[in-house]
């Protein structure tokens, strides 16, 4: 064996011990299997619309349908003032992080499970299971941003130049479903209660956030200030501050988004302190 | 000096067990048994019930495991079903963590545990080979360099472009095994893979298998097949109930495995006359089967000749006695039975004494496999038999893969329970051409 092989295997030296305690988080490990993240995004969107008859026109009919239904629920029947946007509009450019949201803390929640074959027979870092979960919604964002534009071009809405802050808005919402995801996927590998209780969560976290209806709908005091505690309530607020120059979020996002990141953070030390169990339980 | 690859050191895995435990557990469980347990406590503290031990409910998968592999070693890893070997390899492959005892290991280590882990049904053939290969730690640019290679290896052709739901399940077991025969490890764990897909590409394996243990691969290999793990590796590892029972070279280890196997030994004897098997005119005292060499061996080479030797004590005089030997495979089918034909004893009362009885079985005649044999003593007029012990000694016979056994260069299962080399004659018939075309003299 020459030396330079000896120099390689010695540099990659594994040392494998029984868990203890809180174990550091190891990111340079996640950054080396990015490859294998990017399979993982590439076949979730690969296998989601196969032996499907329309196929990827799911994506879009989907969030069409919701949009046309809430704009002739609370557009026409129960007029809900729409700050001068169009309904349809108004709705969808809320739906958007909505949808990307709301998907990818389902999808997150069941990854381990539905993944457990892979986690009882490979070794890879288990985070990138619900990681490709949440971050393959982004595809269908992009696709949302397209028709959305569309849209706009139909009913003559020009953004203002606060759509630049779009990004950041996506990265807000995504790290929320990150900080979501994470803990209900590593909830549902020993309590499959998590599956069950998914639905309802998604259903009133909806109703908890101004997809449907505008947020200036809510009364102020102590529920504007709980209202706005939630992440959703500033992403979707920011969107349409961003796209149509309408009220910008509550300062008080600001405490929400910090609440993510604390939520995310410890959502990686408890998956982290977990991940070596889930082939034993899963 | 010889560089260590793999290093174990008192490995050991406890699980929680009970039958009244499911893999996962619902929130009312944990919630219902946080409560119970704080019940408990408080019983416990004023002495109510006594707190039940935690060992009640766990079994110990592995238990002090310890062992070394140098790099370039292909090692067996032998053992019946739940001795642990499959637990050894999923802790070495950091799917699951010991609970006790660590392991090292130098080098980029890659575990084939089953074939085609990750495939999706509803992708293709080449999806799933980048799926796959991304799976087993390969880079993207490493998949697309070995690519036609894995194709041309797989021979799956024309599907390529198919969903592999619609391939056969021999073609989807070659893809992936193509795919996991081209991963560049240099330490290679791989589970019993080798059991599936037909026989050609079964060959095509242990080729590939053999050729890794060639290029200075460590490879460790687990199997319940003594004669895979014999033909693939020098050395073997015995694991019995989580522990290492022996760990040497092959053959030996393949002895104490039939041992624990099958609770059958190639030497028998039977020290105490009383209790030995036969009656007032003869008693069984020792069966062994031994190579050319002389000694006891459990496993023999397909090729070379093995002796059955039966010792047995005349107490009464004026019997003719045959011996003779039965013989079983590991399925209980009866094989054949031979008896002592020699003109020496031949119709000849025999003395009172002590006789060594030996048959010799040529090489190439029996099937690879485990060999029962019978040993028993008759007296044909009138027939009287004076012992028969049913399942006195067994054998291991293993067929190598050199390509001078019956097998040739075929590597894959081979049926039947003999398996002897025949003449094989060719006449060759060149076309003879006349007006009409072709025909044959």
């Amino acid at each position: 064996m020459s030396a330079q092989a000896q120099d390689a295997a010695t540099a990659t030296t594994i040392t494998i011990r029984p868990a203890s305690g809180w174990l550091a988080l190891n990111l340079a490990e996640l950054w080396e299997y990015r490859e294998l993240l990017y399979f993982l995004i590439w076949r979730d969107l690969k296998v989601r619309y196969r032996q499907t008859a329309i196929g990827v026109a799911w994506v879009v009919i989907q969030p069409l349908v919701t949009t046309a239904i809430f704009a002739v629920i609370f557009g026409r029947l129960a007029g809900l003032p729409s700050e001068g946007v169009p309904y349809p509009v108004f709705i969808f450019a809320a739906l958007l992080p909505w949808q990307m949201f709301s998907g990818a803390i389902s999808r997150a929640a069941v990854s381990l499970v539905s993944n457990a074959n892979l986690l009882t027979k490979v070794y890879f870092p288990r985070l990138l299971v619900p990681l490709a979960a949440v971050l393959s919604g982004l595809v269908d964002l992009t696709v949302f941003l397209v028709i959305l534009a569309g849209m706009m071009g139909w009913y003559r809405v020009t953004p203002s130049w606060a759509v630049l802050t779009l990004p950041l808005l996506v990265v807000v919402a995504v790290l929320a479903a990150l900080a979501i995801g994470i803990w209900l996927a590593a909830l549902n590998v020993r309590y499959r209660d998590v599956q069950q209780a998914i639905p309802f969560l998604i259903q009133i976290w909806f109703l908890a956030s101004p997809v449907a209806y505008s947020a200036s709908l809510v009364p102020s005091g102590i529920w504007r200030v709980l209202y706005n505690l939630n992440p959703m309530t500033g992403v979707i607020q920011g969107f349409r501050w961003a796209l149509f120059g309408k009220a910008a979020p509550d300062p008080l996002t600001w405490i929400s988004v910090t609440a993510v990141v604390v939520l995310l953070v410890a959502a990686l030390f408890y998956f982290r302190r977990l991940e070596d169990s889930f082939a034993d339980v899963v | 000096m010889a560089e260590v690859a793999l290093r174990a050191q008192a490995l050991s895995k406890r699980y929680r067990i009970g039958a009244s435990r499911p893999g996962y557990r619902t929130l009312r469980d944990a919630l219902s048994e946080g409560l119970t347990r704080t019940l408990r406590t408080a019983y416990g503290l004023v002495r109510l019930r006594p707190r039940r031990s935690r060992t009640d409910d766990t079994i110990w998968a592995l238990k002090d495991v310890s062992f070394e592999v140098e790099r370039g070693e292909v090692v067996g890893i032998i053992g019946r079903n739940g001795s642990g070997k499959s637990t050894l390899l999923k802790v070495l492959s950091r799917i699951t963590r010991p609970t006790t005892g660590s392991a090292e290991i130098s080098g980029r280590a890659g575990s084939l545990l089953e074939v085609g882990t990750g495939f999706h049904p509803e992708l293709t053939g080449r999806d799933n080979i980048y799926l796959n290969g991304a799976i087993l730690g390969m880079k993207r640019a490493e998949i697309a360099r070995k690519f036609d290679e894995i194709v041309a290896f797989a021979e799956v052709g024309k599907l390529l472009d198919t969903p592999v739901k619609h391939y056969s399940s021999g073609m989807y077991v070659r893809l992936a095994f193509a795919v996991a025969a081209h991963l560049e490890a240099e330490i290679l764990l791989v589970d019993e893979v080798l059991a599936v897909g037909d026989a050609a590409f079964q060959r095509k394996c242990i080729r590939k298998m053999q050729e890794a243990g060639e290029q200075g691969r460590t490879v460790l290999f687990v199997s319940h097949s003594a004669t895979a793990i014999t033909r693939l590796c020098p050395r073997s590892i015995l694991l019995d109930a989580g522990y290492l029972q022996t760990d040497g070279p092959s053959h030996q280890v393949m002895n104490a495995y039939l041992g624990t196997g099958i609770g059958l030994v190639a030497a028998r004897e039977w020290s105490n006359p009383a209790q030995a098997p036969g009656n007032d005119v003869a008693r069984l005292r020792a069966v062994r089967v031994r190579g050319e060499d002389g000694s006891v061996r459990e496993a023999m080479d397909i090729r070379r000749p093995v002796a059955i030797e039966l010792e047995f004590d005349v107490l009464r005089p004026g019997f003719v006695l045959v011996p003779n030997c039965h013989f079983f495979n590991e399925e209980s089918v009866y094989l054949f039975v031979t008896s002592d034909l020699d003109e020496e004893w031949r119709n000849r009362p025999r003395p009172v004494g002590r006789y060594v009885a030996t048959v010799w079985l040529p090489g190439n005649f029996l099937a690879e496999g485990t060999l029962i044999v019978g040993a028993a003593l008759s007296t044909l007029t009138p027939l009287v038999v004076h012992f028969y012990e049913r399942d006195a000694v067994a054998f291991q016979v293993i067929d190598s893969l050199d390509g001078d056994s019956a097998r040739g260069d075929y590597a894959g299962p081979m049926p039947g329970v003999v398996r002897p080399i025949l003449q094989w004659t060719t006449r060759f018939l060149p076309p003879v051409h006349d007006g009409e075309g072709a025909r044959y003299a």
